[in-house]
């Protein structure tokens, strides 16, 4: 979600509950008040014993940290600033669990974070972080990422650390990364140690590839196992995953807290179709669209933390009401989301969730930038199907306008040569070049006006 | 009266020539691309003997109101000339014709334009000397102007605006631009219609004629007291006091003269009514000079050419880590033994026999294919090139531009079907072979399906596939070779054709 439409929303949410409210004192202005202030002290926690751990639910998602406009060539992309104050304000309101991963932000969020929590007493945080090893994964390269790591975030134990992105199969498969070099084994040494303090996995993939993970449990105790959770994946996972509803009760049966990720999967499911605005806001016209997201991610209780990489200071406070405290949805309105789920599926956008693994493509073209043109375009209604299409021209004219703003026209889906060296990086499994050609055939009928 | 209609008619003309070199998007030409067709020298390169015929009788009924009104180089002049005179009282003198030059450079310029080198012609002609004008000093002024609306149009989530890129297309034909803008415009600063009356071919053709035009500025010698106002305010400096004459030749018709004369002594009328003779006066030649002190335009105008930003690729890392944005070299345009020359010129020959070289065609390509011509036989005439976008099938805008017909086309279908050039393979740098990656963006992307991709190794059907040209179905569109992955030279090149094919 970009902070655009999350103001317009947040305008709509506020719009709302001012007449809500002038209904009762016509004569006060409510406009900038009604979303009250942002509570303090109320956040819901969750502990899973034997840890003694008290996690907040709302944990802070690290991949999505403000970059600079113009970084220094070969220096940090990041905003540091920004990352300083968002971080103070989340572990002010109650937030405590930071995650990040050796490879988040160009290689520089975990130095951001290091920096930004380094200004904390190391009590008052978790953190978490990964076993990145995709690429190479020989035993010592892939200890010398686990040092780093300690060393950018400037920590001398892990809370909690994660083999990273489970479910492939092949050279980036458990038994080649983990298995065959003894990689795994070295990190339960390290767990007895205390360097680490707890030690689980996250996933994306087959449902072969998780059931043979999970029953690693036997030997291995997994302390906490990262899924992808939200309401539109729960019953309609895409290509390549699997159901939400399957992994939580595998997950849950073998009673291992569960931390969330995608919950909003990225910004989709706060970006949805105006009637699918409309229908969330008549139940409940004071919460933001994503609310209604993140209540669904917290509300079974094996979760641990739900994980969210909030941008903007809006994005936190926002998240911070939700979950200060979490109202846990009733089963009517779990429901309801399932049914909206249903609903968005009639909307064909591209499963991606900008988290910008496949990049950098090495012919330069911004895969996130023209899949996400093309979602918004989607969601608003921008894509004539037929020349006859009644607001064929000003949607044409969105459309193309739109897709030059978003991507540089040498970065857009044309210049795809199709050599696929992005597709095994996307943990939501997208047929990169395809899509791309899909994309650029239909803005060539567009340009021709062939449609 | 006259001055004013005349004003007010010449700003309109002005006006809406210069937005035809500015509107990139084209729409305009709808409405008023006859104001560039009854331009003289394109009536003339087209042999449109319609307008050249309504030229010249209007030039034999009224004098030169073309020069006045319809040559956006004369209105332009009138512009500098009126801000360089607002300190003077009286800023202008007689001085005698300078016919020898006048003829011999229309001699040359008729020998010249014969002989097939119109574009070296072209540098003194007044329309595409203004055209070059407006095109590399005005439109890029436009441009920025739009882009910043197009700033807030975005920012206000609307599709009123959108950006273009202001980029320099040649850097010989903008320094010409830059120098024919402060030529002309000190010239007409200090002394008004200079250049018309003595470099001007199209000047000299219509000031022959309207030495006889019907309608012309007559002094009436009874009420003339010469006291010369009217001479110090002739532009043209074409009011011979002394012998009560004016130079017809020169003349303008701008009607200022009438307005100053205090005893109704000169006037717009029918010549041929009532022939008088004047005894020739005898004439003082000091004349006083004022020569005030003008501040000469500081040509400064240097526009900032695209930063030249080569940038390397970055190098694989050893651990790939996730987003930004890898660096895109810009590309170079390949050597071409042969230019390309847009769809509907018909030949090289035909299009450097025609072109006035005047830009409008280049000021309209949304694709950034055209540029003047750096190369002296076609100097400053269109030439196409495809390192920022190419010739899309859905785009006639150059020909429906073009005033003098050099290019010419009658719909997309034709244009789909004229071969201007052929691709060529450049095997050293073809991706497949150099990365070991697949590719094949060219053949997704020929409009013609010319392109077939084959295995790089015929003993094995399976191996990357590299493209095959089939010449007779490119149409040389430059597709491939602009989406070509291979930076800065591209891995597949357009070579033009001499004469263009139909196919």
């Amino acid at each position: 979600m970009n902070r655009r439409d999350f103001l317009k929303i947040v305008g709509i949410s506020t719009a709302g509950t001012a007449v809500a409210l002038s209904g009762c004192s016509p004569k006060e202005s409510t406009e900038t008040a009604a979303e009250g202030p942002v509570p303090t002290g109320k956040m819901t926690y969750r502990n899973f014993p034997p840890s003694k751990d008290q996690v907040s639910i709302l944990g802070y998602g690290c991949m999505r940290w403000p970059t600079l406009p113009a970084p220094e060539k070969g220096g940090n992309v990041i905003d540091q600033e920004q990352v300083n104050r968002l971080i103070d304000y989340a572990i002010e309101h109650g937030v405590n669990y930071f995650d990040t991963a050796p490879v988040y932000v160009q290689g520089w969020s975990e130095t951001s974070t290091g920096i930004a929590l380094k200004r904390h007493p190391r009590e008052k945080f978790l953190v978490a972080t990964k076993m990145s090893n995709f690429d190479r994964s020989d035993f010592e390269s892939s200890v010398q990422m686990y040092h780093d790591s300690m060393k950018k975030l400037q920590v001398d134990y892990i809370d909690y650390y994660l083999l990273h992105s489970l479910g492939n199969t092949g050279k980036r498969s458990f038994q080649t990364r983990f298995i065959d070099n003894g990689l795994l084994d070295y990190l339960v040494k390290e767990r007895e140690a205390g360097r680490i303090r707890h030690l689980g996995w996250s996933f994306h993939g087959s449902k072969e590839e998780f059931d043979k993970i999970l029953a690693y449990h036997e030997q291995v105790h997994w302390d906490f196992i990262q899924i992808q959770l939200n309401y539109s994946d729960w019953l309609h996972a895409t290509r390549g995953n699997v159901n939400a509803d399957y992994l939580y009760e595998e997950i849950a049966k073998r009673n291992i807290p569960m931390v969330i990720m995608e919950p909003l999967q990225g910004g989709r499911l706060s970006k949805v179709p105006e009637h699918i605005v409309a229908r969330l806001k008549t139940r409940n016209p004071e919460g933001s669209v994503a609310s209604w997201a993140f209540r669904f991610a917290g509300t079974k209780p094996m979760i641990l933390t739900v994980l969210s990489g909030m941008t903007y200071m809006e994005h936190l406070q926002d998240n911070i009401r939700t979950y200060s405290p979490l109202k846990p949805l009733t089963d009517e309105e779990w429901q309801f989301l399932l049914d909206t789920a249903d609903l968005m599926l009639k909307y064909p956008t591209i499963p991606c969730n900008n988290c910008q693994y496949c990049m950098p493509c090495p012919y330069g073209i911004d895969i996130p930038g023209v899949l996400l043109h093309y979602n918004k375009c989607v969601n608003e209604g921008n894509m004539p199907q037929s020349k006859l299409d009644p607001n064929y021209a000003k949607a044409r004219r969105a459309f193309l306008i739109g897709y030059d703003r978003s991507v540089p026209k040498l970065r857009q889906a044309s210049h795809c040569i199709g050599c696929e060296q992005c597709n095994p990086h996307c943990p939501q499994y997208i047929d990169i070049p395809r899509e791309m050609q899909r994309i650029d055939q239909y803005v060539e009928k567009l340009k021709q006006e062939t449609l | 009266m006259l001055q004013k209609i005349r004003q007010i008619i010449a700003f309109l003309f002005f006006c809406i020539i210069t937005l035809l070199f500015l509107d990139f998007t084209g729409t305009l030409h709808a409405w008023f691309e006859w104001m560039a067709k009854i331009q003289f020298l394109p009536a003339v390169l087209t042999l449109n003997a319609g307008i050249i015929l309504f030229l010249v009788v209007l030039t034999f009924v009224c004098g030169r109101i073309y020069c006045s009104v319809i040559c956006p180089l004369g209105v332009f002049q009138d512009i500098a000339a009126r801000i360089g005179r607002v300190k003077k009282k009286l800023p202008y003198t007689y001085s005698k014709a300078k016919n020898v030059l006048r003829y011999s450079v229309l001699v040359v310029f008729v020998a010249l334009t014969l002989g097939g080198l119109t574009s070296i012609a072209a540098l003194i002609a007044p329309y595409s000397a203004y055209g070059r004008i407006a095109n590399n000093l005005f439109a890029p002024i436009y441009q920025w102007g739009n882009n910043l609306l197009a700033y807030f149009a975005e920012r206000a989530d609307s599709y009123a605006f959108y950006e273009t890129e202001v980029w320099l297309k040649s850097l010989p034909t903008f320094l010409i631009a830059v120098l024919t803008f402060i030529i002309i415009g000190v010239l007409a600063w200090r002394n008004g219609r200079t250049y018309c009356n003595t470099i001007c071919p199209v000047g000299t053709v219509l000031g022959f004629i309207s030495k006889f035009s019907l309608f012309r500025i007559e002094i009436d010698k009874e009420k003339c007291k010469k006291c010369n106002l009217c001479a110090r305010h002739c532009k043209a400096a074409c009011i011979d006091i002394p012998n009560t004459a004016v130079d017809h030749s020169r003349c303008v018709t701008c009607f200022d003269c009438l307005k100053h004369c205090k005893h109704d002594a000169i006037h717009y009328r029918f010549a041929y009514g009532k022939k008088e003779e004047a005894a020739p006066a005898h004439s003082d030649a000091s004349q006083p000079k004022d020569k005030g002190r003008r501040e000469v335009l500081a040509g400064s105008l240097l526009l900032l050419a695209s930063a030249a930003k080569a940038q390397a690729v970055k190098k694989a890392e050893i651990i790939k880590l996730d987003g930004g944005l890898a660096d895109i070299i810009d590309k170079q345009a390949p050597k071409r033994q042969t230019p390309i020359t847009p769809p509907g010129s018909q030949s090289a020959r035909n299009m450097q026999q025609h072109c006035t070289a005047c830009q409008l065609c280049v000021s309209v390509c949304p694709n950034e294919v055209l540029r003047p011509s750096a190369s002296l036989d076609t100097f400053m005439q269109p030439m196409m090139s495809y390192e920022r976008g190419y010739c899309r099938p859905e785009c006639t805008k150059c020909a429906e531009v073009c005033p003098t017909d050099a290019i010419h086309l009658i719909d997309k279908a034709e244009k789909s079907a004229i071969q201007i050039g052929h691709a060529v393979w450049v095997k050293e740098r073809c991706v497949p072979l150099t990365d070991g990656q697949a590719c094949g963006n060219c053949a997704r992307h020929c409009p013609t399906g010319a392109i077939t991709m084959i295995p790089s190794d015929p003993s094995n059907p399976e191996s990357l596939k590299i493209p095959a040209v089939d010449t007779e179905k490119c149409i040389g569109c430059g597709a491939c070779e602009n989406l070509c992955p291979s930076r800065p030279l591209s891995a597949i090149y357009v070579e033009g054709h001499e004469v263009h094919r139909i196919i």
